[in-house]
């Protein structure tokens, strides 16, 4: 069974610290959630009120419509992977993965069964007597996703549970925890400071910046229409220009930057006159013909190709630094460092943000 | 003579640092690669040579030695000196039979004091290790665990200064304090709590008191190695799948403790069963205890070699409890050293 999750106003102090700040989400029963932000933004501490090991200093926090003020986390219908696993040193896999279960005083055959089934559901079927040391990285997490499983929680907070894997090991724990959500249909309230994972695993995402959190919703959103000037540039690739607004209309705006005049969507509340930052992604950017005139000149420092694509890294005026990603079908043959660029890009690839780091409403 | 003291004392351990500085240029002299080398191609032959020689010298001299005579001591009867290696000195088990049976002959009735000192002390050691794990394991989890930096800090100190005081003193301390006319009974009067004083110290309560006090950081510092180096998560982990405090402290934090409690509680039995002091001191007349029974064969008898016997049969005793009961907790060892 799946519960919701819901944090009206949470507020969360260490002494004058505010480590999360006015957090209020709604996370709907079965989904599953991620909370993206950088080293030190407050996820730990947001996930570590959600399961009843802080209380906030302020709001509330309901699971399945209950409030949970007072209740420890040993109480709350969560279980939690820590970030560094904790799993028990002492204990065989088996007894790991049946703690919970032991608590809960479930007789011993019974709770092998069910230890038994929950090695099956994360593919370690032949390990429950193995000791937690004796184990690969990736088996230790898969040892702390059935420990944590076997209590049969209605919510499953992790906490970066993948940081600590090699690339490969992570790309490939990212579907398998995908596919073990959808199999066991609970919530899951995933904590990462990698975009990609947030990405590819979320139905939706919230992101977060200095206890704050600045935007909510699917992957494509968040990446397409950034609400703020800190997601436009946490998530995904950004080149971002500064400038004053010159000129604003339906829906877009004109910018004097450093580079030149440039236009893109704005958001509304920026005026003539106001400071914005105008963003636009590298796969926006397309290279135009020499003669044709281009509304951003640059010059080509470094070029990598990465197969399916090339980066061009190059500078424009007053060093401003610019990323361009072209497919390999815009790819426009060999080009050597210090080569002249001009660059264009649609007006809707354009984003204008105010220059403050928080929307202006 | 106190010249060769002299020698002895001040000469040695200056002539041994002097040693290792030496050793130390002329290493830096030639500049040696110290990875991947053996012990001696590490460290020069000197080095080793010393090493050895003192541990030897240590094993050998201060610990084996003395205790072989003891046991040596023990088989033999007690003579006057001039007898010694005569033909009257033989090998016999009258010691020992005097320690069961009150006589270095007759069989026909037990030592009934003795031997009830001696269970006493070991039942009542016992107790007393029991009794010290009760106090300081919550201590020393708060201390691991729980308390901030400051507060650690300063418990540590509140713990570790009233041990500056010697043993000794500390004891004729716990004697004034539990005095008939002491402060615990002087306070209790006042109160009212009692009528008239309570002898502490015919009841053995003050030297039982004295006994755990003078024992728990022997307790707390293994305790508080061991707790301190469990990761908090697995706690809250465990706390998280919904166990309560007491589960979390039997299955998760106790188990992970146990080489540490392990050797606390072992050092503490050990030396509370064989703690000469506080009985000394804290005794009353009727007080029952075992290691004043050894002095006075040594010093009031002047039977060195019943006083041997005796000692041989604590330490024997001793070291067969402490066995049989890391095998009932399944500690082996070298995890009481880890
Ligand atoms: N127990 C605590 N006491 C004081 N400050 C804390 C405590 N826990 C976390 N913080 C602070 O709160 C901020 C957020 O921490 P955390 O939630 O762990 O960040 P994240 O998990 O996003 O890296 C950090 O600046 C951290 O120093
Ligand atoms: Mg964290």
């Amino acid at each position: 069974m799946s519960a919701d999750v819901e944090l009206d106003d949470v507020s969360v102090r260490f002494g004058p610290f505010l480590a999360v700040d006015r957090a209020s989400l709604k996370i709907a029963g079965g989904e599953f959630f991620s909370i993206l932000g950088p080293s030190g933004c407050g996820k730990t501490t947001l996930l570590r009120t959600i399961s009843g090991f802080l209380q906030p200093s302020q709001g509330r926090v309901r699971i399945g419509g209950r409030d949970m003020a007072g209740l420890g986390a040993n109480k709350r219908p969560t279980a939690l992977i820590f970030q560094n696993l904790a799993l028990f040193p002492l204990m065989t896999v088996a007894d790991n993965v049946g703690y919970g279960l032991r608590v809960r005083g479930v007789a011993r055959a019974e709770r092998r069964r069910r230890v038994d089934a929950l090695l099956q559901l994360v593919a370690l079927p032949d390990q429950g007597g193995s000791l937690v040391s004796e184990l690969s990285g990736g088996q230790k997490q898969r040892v702390a996703i059935a420990r944590a499983l076997a209590v049969e929680p209605q919510v499953l907070l992790l906490d970066e549970p993948l940081s600590a894997l090699d690339l490969r090991l992570r790309q490939h724990m990212r579907s398998e925890l995908r596919a073990i959500q959808k199999r066991v249909g609970i919530t899951f309230i995933y904590i990462t400071h990698d975009q990609g994972e947030a990405l590819t695993m979320s139905d939706r995402i919230a992101v977060m910046n200095r206890g704050v959190i600045e935007q909510v919703g699917p992957g494509r959103a968040v990446y397409d229409d950034p609400a703020t000037a800190f997601v436009a540039s946490f998530v995904g690739e950004n080149n971002c220009f500064e400038g004053t607004v010159v000129e604003t209309g339906d829906g877009h705006a004109v910018v004097e930057t450093g580079v030149g005049r440039l236009s893109g969507r704005r958001r509304n509340g920026l005026a003539v006159g106001d400071r914005a930052l105008v963003f636009v992604r590298p796969e926006a950017l397309r290279l135009v013909s020499d003669d044709a005139p281009a509304p951003i000149a640059c010059e080509l420092s470094s070029s990598a190709f990465e197969g399916n694509a090339t980066h061009l890294f190059a500078r424009a005026r007053q060093g401003q630094p610019i990323v361009v990603t072209l497919s390999r079908r815009d790819e426009a043959g060999a080009m050597a460092p210090g080569q002249k660029l001009g660059l264009d890009y649609a007006a809707h690839d354009g984003l204008v943000l105010p220059a403050n780091g928080h929307g202006a409403d | 003579m106190t010249g060769l003291r002299g020698v002895l004392f001040v000469g040695l351990p200056v002539a041994v640092i002097l040693g290792f500085w030496l050793l130390a240029r002329w290493e830096y002299r030639h500049g040696r690669d110290s990875h991947r080398q053996s012990f001696v191609a590490r460290n020069g032959w000197p080095v080793v040579a010393f090493v050895v020689a003192a541990v030897g010298f240590w094993a050998l001299v201060m610990i084996v030695l003395p205790q072989l005579y003891m046991v040596d001591f023990s088989f033999h009867p007690k003579l006057p000196p001039s007898q010694r290696g005569g033909p009257r000195d033989v090998y016999t088990l009258e010691n020992y039979r005097y320690f069961l049976f009150g006589s270095t002959r007759s069989t026909a009735s037990w030592n009934v004091t003795h031997i009830t000192a001696f269970w006493l002390t070991i039942a009542v050691s016992m107790c007393i290790t029991v009794l010290n794990f009760v106090i300081c394991y919550p201590l020393a989890y708060f201390m691991a665990q729980v308390g901030t930096g400051s507060q650690v800090r300063k418990l540590m100190l509140l713990l570790i200064i009233p041990y500056w005081v010697n043993e000794l003193l500390r004891a004729f301390a716990f004697n004034i304090l539990f005095g008939t006319s002491g402060v615990l009974n002087v306070i209790l009067l006042c109160t009212g709590v009692i009528a008239s004083p309570i002898d502490f110290i015919g009841q053995d309560i003050a030297l039982y008191s004295g006994l755990t006090y003078a024992y728990l950081l022997v307790m707390m510092f293994p305790l508080y190695n061991a707790l301190e180096s469990l990761d908090h998560n697995q706690i809250e982990a465990a706390r998280d799948l919904g166990a309560p405090w007491w589960h979390v402290h039997l299955h998760v934090v106790m188990p992970f403790a146990k080489p540490g409690i392990a050797s606390g509680c072992t050092l503490v039995f050990m030396l509370c069963a064989g703690a000469l002091a506080a009985p000394l001191v804290l005794g009353g007349p009727k007080t029952l205890w075992f290691t004043p029974i050894v002095y006075d064969r040594f010093y009031q008898a002047f039977n060195w070699n019943q006083g041997a016997a005796y000692a041989i049969v604590l330490l024997l005793t001793c070291i067969l409890f402490v066995m049989m009961v890391m095998r009932v907790f399944r500690v082996s060892l070298s995890e009481i050293t880890r």
